[in-house]
């Protein structure tokens, strides 16, 4: 099986042979997110050390990353991937381990160690954003009051039309126990024991006949602006981008919002590690992360990238109250983690698609 | 040689002037061989020409295809990277509780495992068929990959007791041979309980099962629709007079050029409740503004899209059929008495089995695999068994769960053709 495994990629090997020196290939999540990374990193990049950067897009960049890996053939130099698949990666030894010390320290001369924000660096990777995924309501729906709190996301009678929800356990088991009165810091805790799990259930149950449900970033914003719902969580970044760019009449709630983190890793063996190392140096030092909120609103993992935040790249719009990391926002928030998700996914994503079937 | 029974032999051994003995050609060979030898060459050459399309086939489908079914029943991921523990489990039969040696074989492999980076990759087999126990093992291999010291069973628990769990152990037995029927087990809502028997998941973890069914169920109603609205399209087409019937052939290739992806999202703009339809409605008062249809993100949008997107499918060979049945034999039957209905179930429609046969099993085929149209329309009642593969590969990445499903799909197919050859005969199929 191994011999003929080889030889099934031996035409795609040929391929990347061919690739030149200077060159590091980004995999990458494609859209407005790598539109900001390809106007932050990658330019400058290119124009400082001659390296030219590919960006390649895909749905899950771990899910193209564990393929070559079981191919045996890595293509890709760079990729970015969320924390769990990180973690889940490096345990299976397919990740260069990644030094914080040879990051660059911060402007003020503070080491990476230090100024990356807690959990953004991992054995194997080095995050480059925080993003939100946060709800939020088309200002048109709704006289009188306005829905504020995650709670009122499932008050039909008070708040009525059909709301938008990810078809998957990880962002929607959260907001029903928030929702249902659970502290922030012990989602967890509950979500970790078979009550708990019933409990979120029980909640999702109140607005199971009212709610569509999503699968890509795009189609909550598309949702709310069609009007098939009124309310919908989503990415905040893609919200920011219909209310600003667009000037949809859209408004975020920042209650119960769920807190990622997207890292950069580099596979073993892939085709051009020095060029990887360089790339991932460079895009991840202050000034960068920094850079990237110009065009996108997801917050830089740097503690010295914030004060260097400024205006959206239109020039009017001022990007911190609209930073998933903005400290107001951050008290209701829920940090992903990726140990729970990496140990119970696969149960809770059976047990959520028997519960969407019954 | 007097009595030659061949008279053609008696010819040739005449006229050559030879003796008995074998046939042969101008160069003194035997005809039998240089018959063969050129045989043998035309067919190596012939062979020569199909060989880059063989080799294609073998590496771009065969392959692969024989890769991901080996994947739904070998999985190494702790056999390889656990070796001492999976000889302990080799030696000892079932119901043996674990002694020193296991325990120090156990730790023995968690210390190799931890340093050599591949304990991710047990952690991640184990927790196939216990959740929760992957972060057990990374959590124990960061904590022991500088060494651990005996008693190691002490020692193992006092860093997590749910190191004497039994299921664990009866988890790790199973895994301790690359080839297992876990994933087949999981893949029809079964799993295997601590003493190794066979037991229903929990209730609310069933999902293939029902899945499947969902599966099949579509597909035939699916397959019923296209040939309801697609046989008299495709009877227009073959009587129409040709200009006619080329402006309505026109209308059935066009949408079936056009990418999948536009006519589903086109589907979205139509049904959604604030869609076309839905608006349409209630301006010509059939509804009322507040009553809107739901008519998609459910089954019906998952019936309606797919059975748009593969009417084409039937239309075609039913087309191509038509075409060819010969409108005299319905004018016999006119004229010998029988009726229109009598005509069209005795003599028409008996003539467009065969391509109702091909239509019928590309629709069923292709919508059994259906992947896109209901993860888009199909909202949580139209998923298809498809969107759970492509979670199982893109999501939670366990391809051998992911090549479990699609096993058991690809053998749901192959036993309905088989049946289908069995009743209709796949002589009877005709494509064009």
């Amino acid at each position: 099986m191994k011999t003929l495994l080889i030889a099934t990629t031996a035409l795609a090997g040929v391929a990347s042979a061919a690739l030149a020196e200077g060159e590091v290939n980004v995999v990458s999540w494609g859209g407005a997110y790598e539109v900001s990374q390809v106007e932050a990193y990658n330019k400058p990049f290119t124009a400082e050390t001659g390296i030219t950067v590919n960006m390649i897009a895909a749905d899950n960049p771990a899910t193209p990353l564990k393929a070559q890996v079981e191919a045996n053939n890595i293509t890709g130099d760079v990729f970015d991937v969320e924390v769990s698949d990180a973690i889940r990666l490096c345990d299976e030894g397919a990740l260069v381990e990644i030094d914080p010390a040879m990051l660059p320290a911060a402007p003020d001369g503070t080491p990476a160690a230090e100024d990356f924000i807690d959990g953004a660096l991992l054995d194997c990777a080095v995050a480059n954003i925080f993003w939100g995924t946060v709800i939020a309501f088309d200002t048109t729906k709704f006289e009188g009051d306005a829905p504020a709190t995650a709670a009122d996301f499932f008050d039909l009678e008070k708040f009525p039309g059909k709301r938008g929800l990810p078809k998957n356990p990880k962002r929607t088991l959260y907001l029903a126990l928030i929702a249902d009165g659970v502290a922030a810091d012990e989602i967890y805790d509950v979500l970790s024991t078979e009550e708990g799990v019933q409990r979120a259930f029980a909640k999702l149950d109140t607005i199971k006949g009212d709610t569509v449900w999503w699968e890509a970033g795009a189609q909550p914003v598309q949702l709310l602006a069609d009007g098939e719902v009124t309310m919908a969580t989503g990415y905040n970044g893609r919200f920011f981008d219909a209310m600003v760019a667009e000037g949809k009449p859209f408004e975020i709630i920042w209650d119960g919002q769920y807190m990622d983190l997207d890292m950069f890793v580099i596979p073993k063996d892939s085709p051009n590690p020095e060029g990887a190392m360089e790339y991932l140096k460079y895009a991840t030092d202050t000034q960068r992360l920094a850079d990237q909120a110009k065009y996108i609103a997801y917050g830089p993992a740097r503690k010295s990238s914030a004060a260097l935040v400024g205006m959206y790249q239109d020039g009017t719009t001022e990007m911190a109250p609209h930073m998933p990391t903005n400290p107001d926002y951050l008290t209701t928030a829920v940090m992903d983690d990726p140990e729970f998700w990496a140990d119970h996914d696969a149960e809770l994503s059976e047990q959520f698609n028997a519960w969407l079937a019954s | 040689m007097a009595q030659a029974l061949d008279p053609h032999a008696a010819i040739v051994t005449a006229a050559g002037g030879v003796d008995d003995g074998p046939l042969t050609t101008a160069d003194g060979q035997p005809l039998g061989r240089a018959l063969r030898r050129s045989q043998r060459r035309a067919k190596r050459r012939a062979f020569l020409l199909v060989l880059p399309l063989l080799a294609f086939v073998v590496i771009t489908f065969v392959v692969p295809i024989a890769q991901m079914l080996q994947r739904s029943f070998y999985n190494d991921g702790f056999s390889a990277n656990m070796p001492e523990i999976s000889a302990w489990f080799a030696e000892n039969p079932h119901g043996t509780e674990p002694d020193e040696a296991a325990w120090a074989a156990l730790a023995n492999d968690l210390v190799a495992s931890a340093e050599a980076r591949s304990i991710g990759v047990v952690g991640t087999r184990i927790n196939y068929d216990v959740p929760g126990t992957r972060s057990q093992f990374t959590s124990t291999g960061r904590k022991v990959r500088d060494g651990i010291e005996p008693p190691y069973r002490e020692a193992l628990l006092e860093i997590d007791e749910d190191w004497a769990d039994p299921q664990l152990w009866g988890a790790m037995r199973e895994a301790s041979t690359p080839f297992t029927t876990n994933f087949y087990l999981a893949s029809l809502d079964r799993t295997r309980a601590d003493d190794g028997s066979v037991v229903m998941v929990r209730e609310s973890q069933q999902v293939y099962v029902m899945l499947f069914q969902r599966t099949l169920w579509l597909s035939l109603l699916i397959t019923a629709m296209t040939f309801l609205l697609g046989f008299p399209i495709a009877h227009l087409l073959a009587t129409l007079p040709m200009r006619k019937s080329n402006l309505l052939m026109i209308l059935v290739l066009l949408p079936f050029w056009t990418s999948l992806l536009v006519r589903t999202t086109s589907w979205i703009v139509l049904l959604q409740q604030q869609g076309v339809v839905n608006d349409l409605l209630v301006w010509m008062g059939v509804i009322g503004g507040s009553e809107r249809l739901q008519m998609i993100y459910n089954q019906t949008g998952s019936i309606i899209a797919m059975t748009h997107i593969l009417l084409p499918f039937m239309i075609l060979p039913l087309y191509s059929v038509m075409r060819t049945i010969n409108p005299s034999y319905v004018r016999a039957a006119r004229s010998l008495g029988a009726t229109s209905w009598t005509t069209f179930r005795r003599i028409y429609f008996p003539q467009t089995l065969p391509g109702l046969g091909a239509g019928a099993l590309l629709v069923f085929i292709l919508a059994v695999g259906y992947y896109i149209t209901p993860a888009l329309v199909g909202g949580a009642s139209g998923q298809l068994i498809s969107n759970m593969i492509a979670m199982h590969m893109t999501d939670t990445l366990n391809w051998s769960m992911a090549a479990a499903l699609a096993a058991l799909l690809l053998a749901g197919v192959l036993i309905l053709y088989w049946l289908y050859d069995r009743i209709v005969g796949i002589d009877n199929l005709k494509l064009g």
